[in-house]
């Protein structure tokens, strides 16, 4: 049997977002939406993590970073790109310092549309990657 | 019982409480919260998962570490019921604790690293708690075996009221609740992230989390051994003090290190120290 769908814990990772799919983002450990009813904790450490959570585009600057603690989050591992911006680059995506969606720097498993991306769609692309993780874990094993 | 059986017993039933305890204890915090939290054989899945997950070990001394921490921390709990001088366990119960000391030391993260220092602070201020505990314990009863203390007529709370608070003190240290918990916390968002197991992955927080299940089925002992007339008041008594701490947990913050220390120190000097002190001059 496995455990991973019932115990997936999550990285944040804010690239350059606006901070509107961040509060997203945290709304869904509070009271309302409650994410820990299905096991789902924010680690805020990649070692410990099973699902890298970005919001925002990737930048010059931030390349490094996300690709950094993609590597430090041992297998099986997903990406799960929060908002318009972390999954194209959104409005942002022509401007000079951005390289555009997450998806040019890590492989990305769910896409997250939304400008902000609503708690109830957050939760429903962790649940889809919670399926991705499990599928890589079976190739794994 | 024989205590040769009680020893496999402990080895076997102690996760399985510990790990329930942790479950109970994440409902109830997070109902303390206004939150529905997760189901309470949380602690299982997450255990599973972490066995199940690839580890990144930084160096090869950090696992042998980590089960010796294990391996240890059972085993002071094995040997309290299986009948070894209490006096003895309390020894090998601080070998325990310092082979995680050791092991988030080995690490070069400094998050890790600080996590290690602080819960050797931690460490410095509950250890001679505990070896003065059972020295009283010991005295009162003129027994220094578990099932001695068990059997003995004389009730044991009742005779070490300063024991018995600064055991509610020390415990907060020991289950990792706050404003204790500076050296890591069950909940990630504190500053160190979560200090010891910083730099640790997959089936390596496994090892630490089944090693804490052990320690609080250790601290239930010994409260047994506090309230030696009765196991089922005991066991009722734990869970109060449990509740005690999660209630702590969740209307406090963390405290600085020197606070630990010195706040330790002094009600483990005073009430314990006073206690013992007590029971020497009135009873010889």
């Amino acid at each position: 049997m496995s455990f991973f769908s019932r115990s997936p814990w999550i990285l944040h990772y804010d690239g350059s977002s606006c901070n509107g799919c961040d509060i997203e983002v945290l709304a869904c450990l509070t009271p309302l939406y409650d994410v820990e009813r299905f096991g789902i904790v924010n680690t805020g450490n990649p070692k410990h993590a099973d699902i890298l959570l970005v919001t925002g585009s990737v930048n010059e600057r931030n390349i490094d970073i996300i690709q950094n603690l993609y590597r430090q989050m041992p297998d099986p591992k997903v990406v799960v790109a929060v908002g318009a911006c972390a999954c194209s680059g959104g409005i942002f995506a022509r401007a000079y310092n951005v390289q555009g969606g997450i998806d040019k720097v890590v492989p990305v498993d769910v896409y997250v549309p939304g400008c902000a991306a609503r708690p109830e769609s957050i939760i429903d692309g962790v649940v889809q990657g919670i399926a991705a993780l499990e599928q890589k874990r079976a190739k794994v094993a | 019982m024989n205590p040769i059986l009680l020893a496999p017993l402990f080895l076997l039933v102690a996760p399985l409480f510990g790990g329930l305890l942790t479950g109970v204890d994440r409902v109830i915090s997070a109902r303390m919260q206004g939150r529905v939290g997760p189901p309470v054989l949380q602690p299982f899945y997450d255990l599973g998962k972490l066995l199940q997950k690839d580890v990144r070990p930084v160096n090869p001394i950090v696992e042998p570490l980590l089960l010796g921490h294990v391996v240890f921390m059972a085993l002071s709990g094995a040997m309290i019921v299986g009948g070894v001088d209490l006096l003895f366990t309390a020894f090998v119960f601080a070998l325990a604790a310092l082979l995680l000391v050791l092991a988030a030391g080995s690490v070069n993260s400094p998050y890790s690293f600080t996590g290690a220092e602080r819960e050797l602070i931690v460490l410095l201020a509950s250890e001679p708690f505990f070896i003065l505990m059972l020295a009283a314990v010991s005295k009162v009863t003129g027994e220094s075996t578990f099932a001695g203390v068990l059997a003995s007529p004389e009730r044991v709370a009742p005779i070490l009221p300063g024991i018995v608070l600064a055991f509610l003190l020390v415990a907060t240290i020991k289950l990792r609740k706050s404003p204790f918990d500076i050296s890591t916390s069950h909940h990630p968002h504190q500053e160190l992230v979560r200090g010891l197991t910083s730099d640790m992955s997959g089936r390596l927080i496994g090892w630490v989390e089944l090693a804490h299940w052990y320690e609080s089925a250790l601290l239930a002992l010994f409260v047994l051994l506090l309230v030696n007339w009765s196991p089922p008041l005991a066991l009722g008594a734990f869970l109060v003090v449990y509740f005690l701490e999660i209630l702590v947990d969740n209307s406090t913050s963390r405290a600085k290190w020197q606070l630990v220390l010195q706040s330790t120190w002094a009600v483990t000097l005073v009430l314990a120290g006073g206690n013992v002190l007590a029971l020497f001059l009135l009873r010889s």
